[in-house]
């Protein structure tokens, strides 16, 4: 059975790497309660906090962290009429944290994430592997079948060929779940007692041309090099659908990584995941995901973006055409939720004026 | 063990290079044991094989080879392609075959991993190519697919092909393993994941296994090095073999899978010797590489053998001009599917 670490303070890192060039972007409604156990970890880092729900509740963040929080209020404010492509009352709020950022790198965690043990009983670091992951490059063209071939104790194996050792820049880090995981509705309906207790030693590249789940529990990007994409969509309040916000995000990011030569890791580190959301909720946000689903997987999988999109925005709002162009007939919310990418873009340039960068060479 | 799959739907080949495989064959006894064997003694090896009671087992040497393929041919089961016989003869639904210097490996908890039950319980669960799981093997006990898996994609399609991987000496080439002499891989990965479709990886030949009935022919020996030797580090076949395997299966719509079960790896060779007769495998991949991810079969290509009749052909056209040893390794898998359908068809 899966049990989150108590020892943390043992584990913290004598040096915290990316210490003024990262910042922990937390969402959060009811309180930042699980901000005591991360301390050792997270202390030395800037934080954002994302006040989701009722702006007129004070959320007491622990004492001793450097933090900024914004509610729906100051939210507004700073984006106006553009304000709207934010969610409310849904996690996904917490893409404003993103767009307000001035660090090169963004970690995410959730306030029911805690801090996970090892096989070996250690406590784990998740910051600092996320941090090692985005610093070491990603493999996408060609799978090492031991893996992420950067870390300590493991290579690329016979048959790898050599021009394809050097790597390509990560602009994402995909981490894992003890004890709760990630299913959707259905699956925890069916087997609401199953618990994540396998740990999985590896750290992978999800190839090219492959698209996966990516859930924002336990995340971090290179903000430099993807933060456009990492747009969460509109959920929670007034929208027909929820839970599909880091998903949306995930799918529009690989790929724009894939067109543009970035890589995206999936595997290590694990959060230990404390709260079980209410299934027959969850079923009512997801229900309408579920059957979109399988229009947005064939046009995630066919999407192509044309040679000339050389920035992340540039192929952000190419695709936010494409799916007002391909997935409106699905549903008028997709009408809505390309306009808002569009505006997200907009606000995203408004906020960071030194301009789009070009991230790598499109494919 | 799934409880569906008999022990005598199984054939475990072995491809001795070695002659003397008594504590290979006793390390392995209480996972062998239950099933057939095929062991294939290396046409060039001259000793006697050694190999202890207690076992179910067919042996073939040279005579036998050339008696079933005629002497001509049996040059291409030099070396490790000798297994190959072993999938050529065997009439069983599932192969599994490990290099002659593996023994069972233990897992994190220190128990022996049965890499025979691993191997058949990945081939006889759903792959899943199309989209990936982020909590590896869904169908793995105490894992599921994760939210935002399309339930359309769920049920999965037919694992054809079950890559294990190696504990103590990895599977690395020449120049990595001698770049660092002294480096073993002690990481034991509890997954076992799909190998996305069109996605191409190097499939080594030490630790796998395979769906017979539904790949058999893919398997070949065809690539062979000017300067191929005794030791992995001196052969590309099994990456050779393992790229048309994956564009075969990626095409046909089969699943390939990657992780569990380990295999310890004993310490042998000398990659620093290795290092002249493997370079030419290293340059070559330069090439192989890219030209597999540009393959696309046509859609008439229905069968596993006319898959690897088209790859051959395609092999011949455009990589065949480019070094004789591509074009030798497409008529060499031309005649492989020959091969196939006169002595390994199962009818």
């Amino acid at each position: 059975m899966a049990e989150p670490a108590t020892a943390t303070q043992a584990a913290a890192p004598v040096v915290a790497l990316l210490k003024d060039e990262l910042d922990i972007v937390i969402p959060t409604i009811r309180n930042l309660d699980f901000l005591e156990m991360w301390r050792p970890f997270f202390q030395p880092y800037h934080l954002i906090i994302v006040q989701d729900g009722d702006p007129s509740k004070t959320i007491k963040v622990p004492e001793g962290f450097d933090y900024e929080l914004y509610n729906r209020n100051d939210i507004n404010r700073i984006l106006g009429p553009k304000a709207s492509c934010i969610s409310f009352k849904d996690s996904a709020c917490r893409c404003f944290g993103y767009m307000v950022s001035k660090k090169k790198y963004i970690f995410t965690i959730d306030d029911d994430c805690f801090v996970a043990k090892d096989p070996s009983g250690k406590a784990i670091n998740a910051l600092e592997q996320h941090i090692k992951n985005l610093l070491s490059p990603s493999t996408p063209f060609f799978f090492n079948t031991l893996y992420d071939p950067f870390r300590e104790g493991a290579d690329f194996v016979r048959g790898y060929p050599f021009s394809l050792r050097e790597g390509v820049p990560t602009a994402a880090s995909h981490g894992l779940w003890l004890n709760i995981p990630d299913y959707d509705a259905p699956t925890q309906l069916v087997k609401p007692l199953e618990r994540n207790t396998r740990y999985v030693d590896a750290v992978l590249t999800i190839p090219k041309g492959t698209l996966f789940p990516m859930c924002g529990m336990n995340l971090a990007f290179n903000r430099e090099l993807i933060g456009p994409a990492m747009y969460f969509g509109l959920m929670g309040d007034g929208q027909p659908i929820g839970r599909y916000d880091d998903m949306w995000a995930g799918w529009c990011t690989k790929v724009i990584c894939d067109h543009l030569g970035l890589g995206v890791k999936t595997g290590l580190p694990y959060i230990f995941h404390s709260k079980a959301s209410n299934p027959f909720v969850n079923l009512r946000k997801e229900y309408k995901g579920i059957y979109w689903q399988e229009e947005i997987i064939p046009f995630f999988q066919q999407a192509v973006l044309p040679k000339d999109c050389t920035t992340v925005q540039k192929c952000y709002i190419e695709l936010a055409k494409q799916v007002k162009e391909k997935l409106s007939k699905v549903d008028p919310y997709f009408d809505k939720l390309a306009d808002a990418m569009v505006t997200w873009i907009e606000a995203w340039d408004e906020l960071n004026p030194t301009g789009p960068v070009p991230n790598g060479k499109a494919a | 063990m799934s409880l569906s799959i008999k022990d005598d739907e199984i054939d475990i080949v072995i491809g001795a290079l070695r002659p003397d495989l008594t504590s290979f064959m006793n390390e392995w006894r209480t996972i062998f044991s239950r099933f057939h064997l095929i062991i294939v003694k290396d046409p060039d090896l001259k000793e006697e094989l050694k190999i202890p009671e207690g076992f179910n087992l067919d042996v073939y040497k040279k005579p036998d080879i050339d008696r079933v393929v005629g002497t001509s041919t049996s040059t291409i089961f030099s070396g490790y392609s000798c297994r190959y016989f072993g999938y050529l003869v065997s009439r069983k639904k599932y192969i599994i075959s490990v290099d002659d210097d593996c023994y069972p490996a233990k897992d994190n908890k220190g128990i022996l991993v049965d890499a025979v039950a691993q191997h058949i319980t990945n081939l006889t669960t759903p792959a899943t190519p199309f989209f990936f799981n982020t909590l590896y093997d869904p169908f793995t006990e105490g894992a599921d697919f994760v939210r935002g898996y399309p339930f359309s994609l769920r049920s999965g399609v037919q694992c054809a092909l079950s890559c294990g991987l190696w504990l103590n000496l990895a599977d690395y080439d020449a120049p990595t393993q001698a770049l660092k002499p002294e480096e073993r891989n002690s990481r034991y990965v509890d997954a076992v994941l799909t190998v996305p479709a069109r996605t191409l990886m190097p499939i080594s030949g030490i630790n796998i296994a395979f769906n017979r009935e539904v790949i058999g022919p893919a398997l070949l020996p065809s690539l062979r090095l000017g300067g191929e030797g005794k030791f992995r580090w001196e052969t590309m076949e099994d990456i050779w073999s393992g790229m048309c395997v994956k564009v075969v299966c990626d095409h046909l719509g089969l699943g390939v899978k990657t992780g569990m079960p380990y295999v310890w790896r004993n310490d042998r060779g000398d990659a620093i010797a290795s290092l002249r007769k493997e370079w030419e495998g290293v340059k070559l991949m330069e090439e192989v590489v890219p030209f597999f991810q540009s393959v696309r079969l046509s859609r008439e290509a229905t069968t596993t053998e006319d898959c690897v009749a088209e790859v051959a052909n395609v092999v011949k056209e455009q990589l065949g001009t480019k070094d004789p040893m591509f074009a030798r390794a497409a008529k060499a898998m031309l005649d492989w599917v020959k091969l196939w359908k006169s002595v390994g068809s199962s009818t």
